[in-house]
Parts: structure tokens; sequence; C-alpha cells
């Protein structure tokens, strides 16, 4: 593992060759500049253009292009190299695994997209001007999240991060009215309050980084390589302060307490792709920030520090994640609550460090992704044809409407983390990984947990599938909310084909992940990189 | 300018910023807390300038610029056309009373002397022996943010928890390099001008910006 890092940070810094230099220059440029510069073409294009069922096709073909930068650049970094554009842009294994997590999600949702605001605006829910400005900013979220992994500076990092939560406010306020403006003032609130600590906390290693010294010119820098080179000479005092303020500041954005009560309110008011978006990459996106920091604070402090913080903060996430859903009666609310429970576990496994740890939740993390991108987008149609979030008052979907409610009842399957979708393999994973670190206490505590959410998902999602129909019930729930825009029930049925395609496609991926473990090479190449011991 | 002087122009300053912070949570009348933090703008970017001046450095003369234009100016210039729209110019009620607020800075500018006390270890110096200040700031910020119940003054709350972290990275170190700095002071403009539309989609849906209007989302 150690001469992992050791050759990728000297590669980085050009002391290893790294092949014919021309040739993989310009090849690397391309994988790197593609996921940034594509969606943020797209951006313009719907700018320009305004929303049309076409230049929503063009946001879908940017975010394939994300996916298939992401593909390449797995390829070129699978053996531990690494990828560099001007010491700006950066990809190593672990970028390459985000660029697919964040590719992946993003076809799912925005393909979900066009048929989504393609309806909205049959139904005269939405504007044009509100459906220009969705496609937008959905497209320039794909891109600053893709800015993100790609930074070699954790400045940089820091700015695009927060500047995620610039462009999805007008996202989470979408659908106007009381409850979203509500959910996107706490929104943008609490996530500047936080991102502003980790802004704190990233002054501080910049801080720290001044005074490491040595001759060798580490002379205050922000650059990720560099720093986790010399991880060990930053100051243990300054660097404790700094790291509970980056726990804290990220945090707020993977939605781990203290510091979580923005990620509910958002994630059921958000339209259901941008919800997709945010519980699938954008959590996990905060938490690569979280990962790309631990490394150099594990050096610089004692790793039982690091390892206690992340611990306290990930258990008390899944504990209070449990416990909001047990009585949970809104199901956009069950399914945000449950981003909290798997981020939380994805800390955990973060706390525990290993390679084996980290390879897992890496796993985790697309796996989480995939599963929440198919359950936000399935729970946007059932939203449409009920006209409720309650889910009591959801009954016999698998009756009205048998493909949606099987892509539902499967993501859920996935998402409780039962085979052969890849959460099973990742959940496994991590546990072994907790219990091979000395941690046994711990695996006790999240199979105890896990198992009230099991119960907690399980119970009213079976109401919602197999529940009794009540043909009289169909008139209060059909027709009782949707009766101003009858246009949008002859809209729906005429498409349902369409919206269910991209969320099968999730789920395929979800068991061929599952199954033929198609990334097990990338995923240790990542891990050797930020695990430790 | 000897280094005397420099150093006592220093103090100088990291008293009027912590000053400024203080007085605003004893205002309650809501202009009167814009210029206030219009104030300690000015004086951050004095910061700046003092460090770039003693040190020549022409990077950090052109932060205080920066600085001087975006919080004395653009900013408290937003918030002013906030507070004209909303026709509220009182913090009607505070969670927390005003003696008790500032019996709280007290407390919090003592607790920033002792949290910050390892930063100060690793470089003492005239400008990190001020630290304390920029993190007293930050968490003068933090209270302000917490209790307070009108949308304007989490705004101002927020702006000051930021004044804190810029003035911690001056007198820390200098200033983080241009490019990041510039990032984050477009970041803190887009955020207000986000803050400025959501507060006025407020008032039109709730009548006004009262956030114990804000209850219709919770379990």
């Amino acid at each position: 593992m150690a001469t992992g890092t050791a050759m990728a940070m000297l590669m980085a810094n050009g002391l290893l060759p790294q092949g014919p230099l021309p040739d993989r220059g310009v090849t690397a440029a391309v994988v790197l500049l593609v996921p940034v510069v594509v969606p943020a073409l797209a951006a313009g294009l719907a700018a320009v253009l305004g929303w049309r069922r076409w230049v929503a096709w063009v946001a879908v073909a940017a975010s394939a292009a994300v996916l298939v930068a992401g593909i390449a650049a797995a390829v070129a970094t699978v053996d531990g190299s690494v990828l560099a554009v001007g010491g700006v842009l950066r990809a190593d294994a672990l970028t390459s695994a985000m660029l697919l997590v964040i590719g992946g999600v993003s076809v799912i949702a925005t393909w979900a997209s066009v048929e989504y605001i393609g309806g909205e605006l049959g139904a005269q829910k939405t504007t044009a001007r509100g459906a220009r400005r969705y496609a937008i900013l959905v497209a320039l979220f794909i891109s600053t999240m893709a800015g993100t992994v790609l930074a070699a500076n954790l400045g940089v990092m820091w700015a695009g991060i927060e500047a995620t939560t610039i462009v999805t406010a007008f996202l989470v306020g979408h659908h106007g009215g009381r409850r979203a403006v509500e959910a996107t003032w706490k929104y943008v609130i609490i996530c500047s309050v936080g991102i502003a600590l980790a802004y704190l906390g990233t002054v501080l290693v910049y801080y720290a980084s001044q005074h490491s010294g040595g001759a060798d010119g580490l002379k205050g820098t922000l650059d990720w390589t560099t720093l986790v080179a010399h991880a060990d000479r930053l100051d243990p005092g300054v660097m404790r302060i700094a790291v509970v303020l980056l726990v804290l500041g990220f945090g707020t954005k993977v939605g781990l307490v203290p510091l979580h009560s923005w990620l509910p309110d958002a994630h059921s008011e958000a339209p259901a792709p941008v919800s997709a978006l945010m519980s699938g990459v954008l959590l996990s996106v905060a938490g690569y920030a979280l990962l790309r920091y631990r490394v150099i604070a594990v050096a610089a402090l004692d790793p039982a520090f690091v390892r206690a913080l992340l611990l306290v903060v990930g258990i008390g996430s899944v504990v209070f994640a449990a416990s909001m859903m047990i009585a949970q009666r809104d199901y956009k609310r069950l399914l945000a609550y449950s981003s909290m429970e798997h981020m939380g576990l994805v800390t955990i496994g973060m706390a525990v460090g290993t390679p084996l740890a980290i390879a897992a939740l890496l796993l985790h993390v697309l796996g989480h992704g995939l599963a929440k991108a198919v359950l936000f987008c399935a729970s946007g149609q059932v939203l449409e044809l009920t006209g409720t979030t309650r889910m009591d008052g959801v009954r016999g979907l698998l009756v009205r409407r048998p493909a949606l409610a099987g892509v539902f009842a499967l993501g859920i399957a996935a998402l409780l983390g039962l085979p052969p979708f890849s959460l099973f393999a990742s959940e496994l994973a991590l546990a072994r990984a907790t219990a091979g670190a000395g941690l046994s206490w711990v695996v006790g505590v999240a199979l105890v947990l896990l198992l009230v959410v099991f119960v907690a998902i399980a119970r009213p999602v079976a109401g919602m599938l197999f529940g009794p129909y009540d043909a009289t019930d169909r008139g209060h729930a059909d027709h009782g909310d949707t009766h101003e825009h009858p246009a949008s029930v002859g809209a729906a049925t005429a498409r349902r084909w369409p919206s269910i395609v991209p969320l099968a496609l999730g789920l395929v991926a979800l068991v061929a992940l599952g199954v033929a473990a198609p990334l097990d090479g990338l995923l240790q190449s990542a891990a050797a990189i930020v695990g430790t011991r | 300018m000897s280094a005397a002087v420099s150093t006592q122009l220093l103090d100088v300053i990291s008293g009027a910023i912590l000053l400024t912070a203080v007085l605003t949570l004893w205002r309650r009348d809501l202009a009167a807390i814009i210029r206030l933090l219009a104030i300690q703008g000015v004086f951050i970017a004095g910061l700046a300038l003092l460090l770039g001046v003693t040190e020549r450095s022409g990077e950090l003369c052109l932060a205080a610029l920066a600085v001087a234009v975006l919080k004395a100016g653009v900013l408290p210039a937003i918030l002013r056309r906030v507070l004209a729209d909303s026709g509220e110019v009182r913090e009607t009620a505070p969670l927390v009373n005003v003696t008790a607020s500032l019996l709280a800075a007290a407390v919090l500018t003592l607790l920033a002397y002792v949290l910050s006390g390892p930063l100060v270890a690793l470089a003492p110096s005239a400008a990190t022996r001020a630290l304390p200040v920029g993190i007293a700031v930050v968490l003068l910020g933090f209270f302000m943010l917490v209790t307070r119940r009108r949308a304007l003054s989490q705004v101002i709350g927020f702006l000051l928890l930021d004044n804190g972290i810029t003035t911690t990275a001056f007198l820390a170190t200098s200033g983080v390099p241009l490019v990041v700095e510039l990032g984050v002071s477009l970041d803190v403009l887009l955020v207000v001008i986000v803050l400025q539309i959501v507060a006025a989609r407020m008032r039109m849906a709730f009548g006004s910006t009262d956030l114990d209007g804000l209850s219709e989302l919770r379990d």
C-alpha cells in the first residue's frame, strides 16, 4: 500500500516516467477536461435555447460523456498512475471511481428529467422559464461536482463544493410555494455555514503547511499531493483544530450530525431527479473531500483521534437517521433519512480506514448512488400518479402500475442490502473490514440499527405495494389532487415506458456490480491511495 | 514604518474588528447593524493593507482592495436593499436578550483565546498573537446566527462568521493564495445574492421574514 502511494506521488511530481509524454498529455487533457467542460456547454446550450426535448437529451449525452471519461480515466489509473493537466486538474484511481459515480447517477437523473420536465410543462406545473432554469442548473451542477473531484488543489476542491450549494439552491426551490422556500432557506444557510467552517479548516491546514519546517520549499501549499508527502511534518496542535472543523464543515454537506437538518427538507422538496443527484452524488462528493483530508490528518495526528472523531459522527448519524425513520409517514423523507443512514455507514468505513474498508465504502457509495437515483426518480412518478407523498395515501401500487412498482420494489431491495445487488457485497465487506480492525462492537451496533432500518422501510413499503387498493379510493387519490391539471394524467399514461427505462438500467448496473464485481481492481488502487495501515 | 508602529497599528485594527462584532450583538436597529458590518469590512481591508505594506506584497494590497470593495461596499449595499424591501427595521425579538448576548460575547471571546492557544504557539508573531480576535468573531457570528429570528439577521450572522474567517486567514497566513481568496469572495457574494432572492420569495409566501414562520417542514 505504502509503495502504491509513494509511486503515485513520484509520478505526480514527474520523477517517474509516465510513458511517451506528448501522447499521454493530450489524452489526459481530454479525459480530465470533458467531465467539466461538456456539461458546462450543455448548460450554455440550455441558456441560449431554453428547454426543449432535444436539448434535454443533450444533457443526457453530456452525462454519458462524463461516464465515458470516467471509464477512460479508470482504465488509465487502475494501475495506480496519475493523470494531470497543468497542476490544476488531477485524476487518480479515487477520482476515477468518483467520476463513475457522478456519470452513472447523472445519466439516470438527466434521462428521468426529460420525462419529468416534459410532464410538468404539459401539466403547466412549471413555466418555460422554470424549465430553462432547471436545465441550466442541473447541467452546471454536474459540471461543478466533476470539477470538485478533479481538483488537484484542496482550496479549489473547497470552492467546487461551495459552488454546488449555489447552483442547487434554486433547484431545491423549483416548485415554489411555502415548503420549497423554507427548504431552500434552511439548505443555503446551513450548508453555507458548514462549508464556511470547512474553509476555516482549510486556512488552518495552509497555515500549518507554511510552518512545517524543512528546506525543500513547502512554503504554504494546498496541493494535495505535496501535503500528503509532507503530512507528518504538519503541526499536530493546529491540525487537530483544523480536522475538527473540516469534519464538521464537509460533514454538513455529507448530511452528518450535528448540522444535518437541511437534508430531509431539501431532499423531499426538490424535484425527483434533483433529489437523485443530491442524494446519490452530492453527499458522496463531500465525503470524497473528507477522504482526501483523512490521509493527511492520520499522518499528522494521532490516528486514534481521527478514528474516534469519524466514528462519533458516523454512528451518531446512523442512530439519528434510524430513529427518524421508525415513525416516518412520508416516503420522500424516508428516502432522505435513508441517505443519511448510508452516509453514516460510509463515514464509519472512513473511520476504520484500512484499504479493505476504503474499497468497500467506495463500492457502497456507487451502489447507494445508483439505488437512490432509481428510488427518487421512481418516487417522483409515484407522486405524479397519486398526488401525495404520504405512504398511507399510496396503496396497491403493484396492481395499478406493475412496472413502476416493480422498479420501486427492486430499488428498495437493493437499498436494504439484499443480494444480488452490490450493496449486499459492500455492506458485508464494510462489516468485515470493521471487525478486522478490532471494532467488532461497532459492527454489532450497526447491525442492530440496520435491522431497525430494515423494518422501518420494509413495512410501509409493503403497504404501498400490496395494500388493498380501493376503487372508490382512486377517485380521491387520483383526481382529488390532480384535478387542476387533468392533462398530467393523460401525459403520464402516454409516456409510462420511457420513464421506466433509465431506472431499469440503473438496477441492471447494480446487479452487474454485485455479481461480476468489475471494479475491484480500480477500487483497490483507490483504496491504496487513501487507505492507511 | 517601524516594526513597533506597525505592531501597534495591527493591535488597534484587530481590537476594532472585535469591537464592531460585539456592537452588532448590542444594537437592535438593523440599519445600524449593517453600518457596523461595513465599518468592520473597512478595518479588515485595513488589516490586509497593513500586512501588505509591512511584507511588501503587491498581492496582499490587491486583496485589501478586493476586500474593501466587497465587504464595505457591495455586501452592505445588498443588505440595505433587502432591508428597504422588507420594511422591518428592528430585530424585534431575539431568542436571547441583549444583556445576555453581551455576556455570551465575553464568554465566547475567552473561549476563542483558549481555543487558539495551539495556533499562536506554532509561529508566535505580532500577527498570530492577534489570531484569537478572528476566532472570536467567528464564534460571535455563529452565536448571532442561532439566536436571531429575522432572515436578515441570519444573513448578517453568516457575514460576521465570514469576516471572522477572513481576519483569521490574513492574520495566520497573510492570506491564502489569491485564486482561492477570489473564489471565496465570489462564493460569499453569490450566497448573499441567493439569500436575497430567497428572502424576497419568503416575503411573498409568508408575508414576513420572521423565521418562526418556517415550521411546515418537520417530523
